[in-house]
């Protein structure tokens, strides 16, 4: 007994229809097919920053960042403090089945973006007997800055027929030297990445999410990020890693409208036929590096610093004076070696050594608990958006797997590729993004 | 032991389902023309109020014209008593107007709310709908009948599980380990399809199915497992006979009581989704039979039982939700498939011979069963 919904969401009809038959009472909505507007409740009006605009600290914590736009939210947008991330596999064999459900998840994402339910009176509506739609613990917290950021998989588009939309530049990562890759921890055919300035929001959001997906996909691998280690404005301080150092000051960020088109970007030149979809896109790369930190913990403050090519406390370039001072790598300290060792992590990542590649960073500190070996098991959640992860990622990762000194205090252990389509216009829902 | 079917909340259930208002078909065509004065009744939702036309209608189709005049996207609603939604309509932008119909047959005391911005508790207001009470409804024989039949099956799978405990208990009795070890997981299967019933009885469920470690202070240790852990490992104990006893006794007494229990048709619905949390809890996770390791017999027999309940309330189903009955089907069937492929001689392959990506498999096609089980106590509360 669906009702119908004129409205132009397509719904899970089961739990529509219990939706409407809780009290046995049929509802239906005629309309024509609308889209939210930018402008939630939240004591004022106040249109939302778009994800390509930036406003500080992000915005007021009860304002939330736009949903639909030229690019997806969680990119540009101003980095949030915490971060959930899920891999999922398609464990469907349905077309039709995946579709359904990016379309019933990009209505979900929508409506918590904004701070709601992820289905109207999600949480209790349906009353006693009813198994809620929303699982409720983001009830009367904010939007929080939530951004739901979702991306694709090469393996994705080797089954449903999606073999001639696949973006040439969408492929496996090579191996790199020293890589301790766990199988569990790598790759998937989704990713949703759910950023946020609460982590119980984020958390609500993938969860949510993944129970609209039960019977389609599965979760391959997740993590929790709980703090920031970019900044993707210039209006954010440059937040630090594990190790206490300021990384990726020369970031790719919002306010850079030529360099985001340059390395962040896909152009739509770089996915000419099957593959424009992806165009307005990014390919998001994901490497989980531990970080032995007790044995960090005890190197001496130059060593520490030689390594990185900064100082600690300014996250000055070495042989500088502050954080976003030039950085001179001719520069030689009174012994006439380098200021900056040819070795340094700074030397090895910057675009002048690389042929000018440059990648927006937007990695989380992460702990999940302990070894059993008494030591944390932490470090860097690595993620960084670009436009071809194998014309900018690949070649600045050999070049730190070759040759960085931090090798010796780091692994990593996950890998994964993405494509994440652009953004949503009005109207437009991931399904038929995908499939076309 | 943990998803006990407690007939309190049941009980509830019925008081409330007699009170819940009772509907139609889809109402997108309605069938009186709108409210008491043949319009649609107006809402103008603002920013700040949710200005109603009227507060009164009949019962019958309710039409309502929600136009969106504030600048925050707006939704509207009907509640019912404790904020149980009638009807929604979601997703109006500003400067729009929609037009959304509601069924409301029973008359009484409702809310009418705008929600600019979608959140909150929105802006309430009372709404009356006018009328005679309908006439009560006479109990659905398809429920009736599922109730009868669910019944008769638990009753059928009690004088088994007695039968075939009072076989395993003469085998443990006469010192016959290997044949006792066969003849164990069959005859817990019979306690595993019927588990929601036949752990509503105090203690007898952790005397008979009790874990080793989740057995109250001051409890013994008997039953079921405590002679799993002697027949797989520790051996025939000095007091194995006087624990065999003990479960024959406290089997007999709880078919016994298991065969009067009158059951409601929410409980065959709750019932199927707690036959599946067992198997996510207890079986899937290799808890349940930690010495025999022979969980997935009792993964099957948890499943069986799930798939006897909604077999029972199938045509009731069929008529109200036919979309939720074809989605059990499949996923049920996925599961069903999945399951065969560890099928082994009469048994299954032992949990200790399962990969980490065979667990994997078997939960995430159970989680997709569950899930549109779940659903079927919402679409039996409505009845």
């Amino acid at each position: 007994m669906s009702s119908p919904r004129p409205d132009g969401h397509a719904v899970d009809p089961s739990r529509r229809a219990a939706v409407g038959s809780a009290l046995g009472v049929a509802a239906g909505a005629a309309g024509a097919s609308l889209m939210y507007a930018a402008t939630r409740n939240s004591g004022h009006v106040a249109a939302a920053p778009s994800p390509d605009s930036v406003g500080g600290e992000g915005g007021p914590v009860g304002t939330p960042i736009a949903f639909r736009g030229a690019h997806q939210g969680g990119i540009v947008t101003p980095a949030q403090d915490r971060m959930h991330f899920v891999a999922l596999d398609v464990v469907s064999e349905s077309a039709e089945d995946l579709r359904s459900m990016l379309t019933a998840w990009t209505r979900a994402a929508e409506r918590m973006t904004y701070g709601a339910e992820a289905a109207p009176g999600g949480a209790v509506g349906l009353g006693p007997y009813g198994v809620p739609t929303d699982t409720g613990e983001a009830l009367d917290l904010p939007p929080a800055n939530l951004t739901i950021t979702i991306g694709y998989g090469p393996s994705l588009f080797e089954r449903f027929g999606l073999a001639g939309r696949k973006p040439e530049a969408l492929h496996d990562l090579p191996a790199f030297m020293g890589d301790d890759l766990d199988p569990a921890t790598c790759g998937g055919d989704i990713c949703i990445q759910a950023c946020a300035d609460d982590p119980q929001v984020a958390v609500h959001a993938v969860r949510n999410l993944i129970r609209l997906g039960f019977g389609v996909v599965a979760v391959r691998w997740s993590q929790l990020g709980f703090g920031r280690t970019s900044s993707t404005s210039v209006a954010q301080k440059t937040p630090r890693n594990l190790f206490g150092f300021k990384d990726g000051t020369n970031n790719v960020k919002a306010e850079d409208a030529e360099g985001l088109a340059q390395h962040v970007w896909v152009a739509p030149e770089d996915v000419p036929g099957g593959a424009a979809w992806m165009a307005g896109g990014s390919y998001l790369v994901a490497r989980r590096i531990r970080m032995h930190i007790e044995v960090w913990d005890r190197t001496n403050l130059q060593e520490q610093q030689d390594i990185f090519g900064r100082g600690k406390l300014e996250g000055e370039p070495l042989g500088a004076k502050k954080e976003f001072d030039a950085i001179n790598f001719a520069a030689t300290r009174t012994d006439g070696q380098p200021a900056i060792p040819m070795a340094a992590h700074i030397r090895l990542a910057h675009a002048d050594n690389l042929n000018g590649v440059r990648i927006l960073r937007r990695g989380y500190n992460f702990t999940d608990g302990s070894d059993g070996l008494g030591h944390l098991n932490a470090g860097l959640f690595f993620v960084a958006f670009m436009r071809d992860a194998h014309a900018q990622f690949v070649p600045m990762q050999r070049a730190l797997a070759a040759k960085d000194v931090l090798n010796e205090y780091i692994e990593h252990t996950g890998s994964a590729l993405f494509a994440c389509p652009p953004g949503l216009a009005d109207g437009a829902d991931w399904g038929t993004q995908l499939f076309g | 032991m943990s998803a006990r079917l407690t007939t309190r909340p049941a009980l509830a259930l019925l008081g409330a389902a007699g009170l819940a208002l009772t509907g139609c078909g889809g109402s997108s065509s309605p069938s009186g023309s709108g409210s008491a004065s043949g319009g649609p009744i107006t809402v103008n939702a603002t920013d700040t109020e949710c200005q109603v036309s009227t507060a009164t209608a009949p019962a019958g189709t309710i039409t309502f014209k929600v136009t969106n005049t504030g600048t925050k996207i707006n939704e509207f609603y009907v509640y019912a008593e404790g904020d149980r939604i009638v009807g929604e309509v979601e997703n109006i932008t500003p400067g729009i107007s929609r037009d959304f119909h509601v069924e409301v047959t029973e008359p009484g005391t409702y809310q009418t709310a705008c929600k600019p911005g979608m959140v909150g508790d929105g802006i309430r207001a009372a709404f009356t709908v006018t009328g005679d009470a309908p006439a009560a409804k006479t109990d659905d024989e398809d429920l009736k009948t599922a109730v009868t039949g669910y019944s008769r099956w638990v009753n059928s799978q009690a004088d088994e599980f007695l039968k075939e405990t009072t076989a395993f208990v003469a085998l443990v009795k006469a010192g016959k380990v290997e044949e006792a070890k066969a003849a164990y997981p069959h005859a817990r299967s019979y306690w595993e399809r019927i588990e929601p019933v036949a752990e509503s009885f105090g203690d007898l469920d952790p005397m008979i199915d009790g874990r080793e470690d989740v057995t109250a202070e001051g409890m013994e240790f008997t039953g079921y497992h405590r002679l799993e852990k002697d027949l797989w490992v520790d051996g025939l104990q000095k007091d194995s006979n006087a624990i065999a006893d003990k479960l024959l006794a406290d089997v007999t007494e709880l078919v016994t009581k298991a065969k009067s229990v009158e059951l409601n048709p929410l409980q065959l619905a709750n019932g199927s989704k707690a036959l599946l949390d067992e198997i996510a809890t207890g079986k899937v996770t290799g808890e349940e039979e930690r010495y025999s390791h022979t969980d997935l017999w009792d993964f099957e027999a948890n499943f069986e039982g799930s798939k006897q309940a909604i077999a029972e309330l199938r045509p009731f189903l069929e008529k109200k939700d036919p979309d939720l009955v074809a989605k059990i089907d499949s996923t049920g069937k996925a599961l069903g498939d999945l399951l065969e492929t560890y099928r082994d001689g009469d048994g299954f392959k032992l949990y200790t011979d399962l990969t980490e990506d065979d667990v994997k498999k078997l939960t995430q096609a159970l989680d997709a069963f569950s899930e549109n089980v779940a659903q079927v106590a919402g679409v039996v509360a409505k009845a």
